[in-house]
C-alpha cells in the first residue's frame, strides 16, 4: 500500500513539473487562440462550434485553415482531407517521442498522444530522457486548457489585450522554441546547432513552395538524414 | 449546431489524432538498426530549427521585429533564464520597443 502511494506521489510530481513546463506554451497560445475565436465568430461559427473544434482537434494551423476554407465555401470532406495533410507531420514527432519516452501502457500513450502539438512535442522531447508519461500529460494539459479556454474568450471578447501587447505576443512561441534550443546547445554542443541549422535551412527552401506542415516535416527528415550521412562519411574518412 | 459542421469537426479530430497516436502505440523499434533510431532521437533539434526559421521573420510586417524578439530570447536563454522568463522577457522587450519607436 505504502509503495503504491509513493509511486502515485512521484507521478503527481511529474504531472506538476509538466504543468509548470507547459505554462510558456499556454502564454504563447493565448493570442493565437483569442484570434481563432474571434475569426471563428466572423466566419459564422457559433461559439459552441468554435470551442468544440479547439476541444476536439487541438491543432492551430489546421483550425485556421478550416476557417479560411469555410469562408471560401469549401466542402466538409475537403477540409477534413486538408487537415490530415497539414497534421501528418505529427507522425514524425510521435515516432520521435516513442524513442525517448518511458515504457508505458498503450492506454497512457493513447491519452498523452492527443496533446502532441508542435509545441508540446518541443517541450516534452527536449526534457530529460526517459520522458515520463505524466510529464507529457502535464505539459499537454496546460497548453490544451489555454487553447480551449481562450478560444471561447476570443469569440466574445476578441482582442481584449492592447494592440501593442498582442503584437508583441506573436514572439511568444518562437521565444519558447529558442529557450528550448539554447540549453540543449549548451549541454550537447555542435550536434544541436548543426541539426537546428539544417532544419531551418531546408525549411526556408521548402516553405517557398510547400505549405508549412509539409515544409517542416520534409525539412526535418532531410536534416536528420543529411546529418547522419555527413557523420557516416566523416567517420569512414577518419576525419573525426 | 449545424450537423455537417459537427461531423466535419469530428472528422478533423480523427485525422489529427491518428498520426499523433499510431507511432506511439504501434512502433516496435527495439530491433531497428542503430542509425534509424539515432535519426529519430535527433528529430527534436531539427524540428526546433524548422519551427523557428523562417517563421520568426514573418510575425510582423517588419522583419526586424521578429529578429529583435529572437535576439532578446537568445540572450535570456543564454544566461540561463527559465522558459517562462525567456518568453515573458521577449514579449516585454518588444512591447517596450514599440512604445519607444
Amino acid at each position: 500500500m505504502e509503495a503504491a502511494a509513493q509511486i502515485d506521489e512521484r507521478e503527481i510530481n511529474w504531472l506538476k513539473r509538466g504543468l509548470v513546463s507547459g505554462t510558456p506554451i499556454a502564454i504563447g497560445y493565448l493570442p493565437v487562440a483569442l484570434t481563432f475565436g474571434l475569426i471563428a465568430g466572423s466566419t459564422g461559427l457559433t461559439v459552441y462550434e468554435a470551442v468544440l473544434m479547439s476541444f476536439l482537434v487541438f491543432a492551430g494551423a489546421a483550425q485556421y485553415m478550416a476557417l479560411s476554407m469555410i469562408a471560401l465555401g469549401a466542402g466538409a470532406m475537403e477540409i477534413v482531407v486538408s487537415t490530415f495533410i497539414v497534421n501528418f507531420r505529427h507522425l514524425l514527432m510521435s515516432a520521435s517521442i516513442h524513442e525517448r519516452a518511458e515504457r508505458s501502457s498503450n492506454k497512457s500513450r493513447a491519452l498523452y498522444s492527443f496533446f502532441l502539438t508542435d509545441e508540446v512535442f518541443a517541450v516534452a522531447s527536449t526534457s530529460e530522457t526517459p520522458i515520463r508519461s505524466h510529464y507529457i500529460l502535464g505539459v499537454g494539459l496546460v497548453a490544451y486548457s489555454s487553447w480551449v479556454g481562450f478560444t471561447g474568450v476570443g469569440y466574445f471578447a476578441g482582442a481584449f489585450l492592447p494592440g501593442i501587447v498582442q503584437e508583441s505576443m506573436a514572439i511568444a512561441l518562437y521565444a519558447l522554441f529558442i529557450a528550448l534550443l539554447i540549453p540543449s546547445i549548451k549541454t550537447q554542443g555542435k550536434v544541436v546547432i548543426r541539426l537546428a541549422f539544417l532544419g531551418a535551412l531546408f525549411n526556408t527552401v521548402f516553405s517557398i513552395w510547400l505549405s508549412t506542415g509539409w515544409a517542416v516535416m520534409l525539412a526535418t527528415i532531410l536534416a536528420v538524414v543529411v546529418y547522419e550521412g555527413i557523420e557516416q562519411v566523416m567517420n569512414k574518412g577518419g576525419l573525426k | 449546431m449545424n450537423l455537417t459542421l459537427f461531423w466535419m469537426i469530428v472528422g478533423m479530430a480523427i485525422v489529427t489524432y491518428i498520426p499523433r497516436l499510431l507511432p506511439l502505440v504501434m512502433l516496435q523499434t527495439e530491433h531497428w538498426p542503430d542509425w534509424s533510431r539515432r535519426m529519430l532521437s535527433r528529430v527534436p533539434y531539427a524540428v526546433l530549427g524548422a519551427l523557428i526559421f523562417p517563421g520568426i521573420l514573418y510575425i510582423n510586417e517588419a522583419i526586424w521585429f521578429g529578429l529583435a524578439g529572437g535576439m532578446a530570447a537568445i540572450a535570456l536563454a543564454y544566461i540561463g533564464a527559465p522558459l517562462i522568463l525567456v518568453v515573458g522577457g521577449a514579449i516585454a522587450f518588444l512591447t517596450i520597443i514599440q512604445f519607444i519607436i
